[in-house]
Formats: structure tokens, sequence, C-alpha cells
């Protein structure tokens, strides 16, 4: 518990830091749909914000690289059909871990906190379901 | 400043997903295993992050911020059917991959079949959702809009969670 409460600090930190910087949210599903439409305005904060991710990435790779995933949970169409969903479904719902289980909560908002009940709710139901399946 | 800023975020933002374990799929999938082998490290990472966020929130909102936009002064309360079914497409597919946006970028950093699969499938996933109109309006509607003035299309209201 100890490293998950050090890391979550560090998101917290780095949200919280955004936001009283610069009135920005810190929703990831947000910053990559505003990357992908070419936000006018808001794409370069919005891309800087990604590259910043991966160089964070990629410091994990050189001095902590247990921290990356290799190999994949599931076989790959359970994957593709995932991602999918999860992009697609952090649209539709306006946001995503980030966005409603940090920033919403955070915030005090009933939609971020409802979002984050339904999202949790509905992976175990994927992998209570998956479980039963295999 | 503020690309710069976002920028240092975003590192940090890295370093809290790989040193609490977000970053592994097969931990966030004991995190959701409720009825399996739950494994509930993974709380910690909400219950360090948000009480941060709040604090920062509570002192800032409605403020300006110092190189940007004015820190929003209400938070979003809204409840409509959008993001009920949202949020239970996006938590299906959390708990398939096992991977959310942050990490699924983070972990280009490491690029492996897996890591491009999923990174590839998300952004696929979010273009799909350019099909959906936005709440209220047509698809032709809102692409025009979108055009003319991108900071008050309804896609921005949606964004503050």
């Amino acid at each position: 518990m100890g490293m998950a409460l050090l890391g979550g600090a560090l998101i917290g930190l780095a949200a919280a830091g955004l936001l009283v910087l610069t009135g920005k949210t810190a929703g990831v599903s947000g910053i990559v749909d505003g990357v992908l439409r070419g936000e006018r305005g808001e794409w370069a904060w919005k891309a800087c914000f990604l590259l910043g991710l991966v160089s964070g990435g990629l410091l994990l790779a050189w001095r902590m690289p247990s921290a990356l995933p290799h190999a994949p949970p599931r076989a790959w169409p359970w994957v593709i059909a995932g991602g999918l969903l999860v992009g697609f479904g952090a649209r539709l719902g306006g946001g995503c871990t980030s966005g409603h289980g940090v920033c919403g909560i955070g915030r005090g908002s009933l939609r971020g906190l409802v979002g984050t009940v339904v999202f949790i709710a509905a992976g175990a139901a994927a992998v209570l379901l998956l479980a039963r399946l295999a | 400043m503020k690309p710069a800023v976002a920028f240092a975020c975003g590192v940090l933002f890295a370093l809290g997903l790989g040193i609490s374990g977000m970053l592994l799929p097969a931990k966030v999938l004991g995190f959701l295993d409720f009825f399996g082998s739950w494994d509930p490290t993974l709380l910690g990472v909400m219950c360090a992050a948000i009480p941060i966020y709040l604090l920062a929130w509570t002192w800032r909102h409605g403020r300006p911020s110092r190189w940007g936009s004015l820190v929003p002064a209400r938070a979003n309360h809204g409840l409509d059917g959008r993001l009920v079914l949202g949020a239970s497409l996006f938590g299906a597919g959390w708990g398939l991959t096992g991977v959310c946006p942050g990490p699924a970028v983070t972990n280009l950093a490491a690029p492996s079949a897996f890591t491009l699969t999923v990174f590839c499938s998300i952004l696929a996933g979010v273009a799909l959702s350019f099909l959906v109109p936005a709440r209220g309006q047509t698809l032709a509607k809102r692409r025009s809009q979108s055009n003319i003035t991108p900071a008050t299309s309804a896609h921005e209201t949606q964004n503050t969670a």
C-alpha cells in the first residue's frame, strides 16, 4: 500500500499543479481527445502533457523497469475490444480514471463520483464475467 | 509557460502511475477482482491523490491561475445517461485490458506489441466517439460550430468533470 500511496500523492500533486498553475484539468482521455482533434488554443499544452507522460515513462524504463508492463494480461481480441471500449466510453462519459476519479471527485463533483463508482463496478463485472468464462 | 508546466506535470503524473503500480495490467485487474482474489493496494492511489487535489481546489477555485485561465469556480454536478453509459463502457474495457488512458500513453515508453496495440485501440475508440453528436446537436451543426468557436463547443463543457 505504501508505494500506491506515494504514487497517488505524486499523481495528486501533478494534477493539482496543473490546476493551480494553468487552470486546466488533468483528465487524460480529454487531453488525448483534444490532441487528436487538433483543438485550437489547447493543442500545445495538451500535446506537452502527453509528451511529459511518455518522458516520465522513459525515466521509469531507465530507473524502475519493473513498473512497466511487457505481456498482455488476456488474449488479443479482449485487449483490442477493451481498448476500443476504454477510448469510446471515456469520451462518451466525459472522463476516465484521472478526470472523474481524481479531478472530478477531488473537486467534490457528483458527476465525477457517479462516473467513478459506475466504471469501477463495470470493471469488476467484466473481470468476474471473464473469470467465469475461462 | 503553460506548455512547460503541462510537460512537467505530465512527467510527475507518469512517475506517480509507475510507482503506484497503475501501469501494470495484472495489478489493475487484481484490484477489480472483488469477487476473486481482490488486491486492494491500488485504493491507496485515490486515497492519496484525491485529498491533495481537494486541497488545491478548495484553495484556488474561482481564482486566476498563475500562467493560464481562471481555475473553474464550480464543479460539474450534472448527471445524465451519457455519463452512466460511457462510464459503463469505459469500465468494461478497463476490466478487459487493465489499462486506462494515462497508463496507455505512459507505456509507450516501453514499446511492445501489447502497449502499442492498447494505445492504438484506445485512440481508435476516441476517434469513434467523434461520430456521436454532442447533446442536443446534429453532427453537421457540431462540426460547423467546432470550426468557428472551439472554446464554446459542447465538447468543451463535456470535458469538465
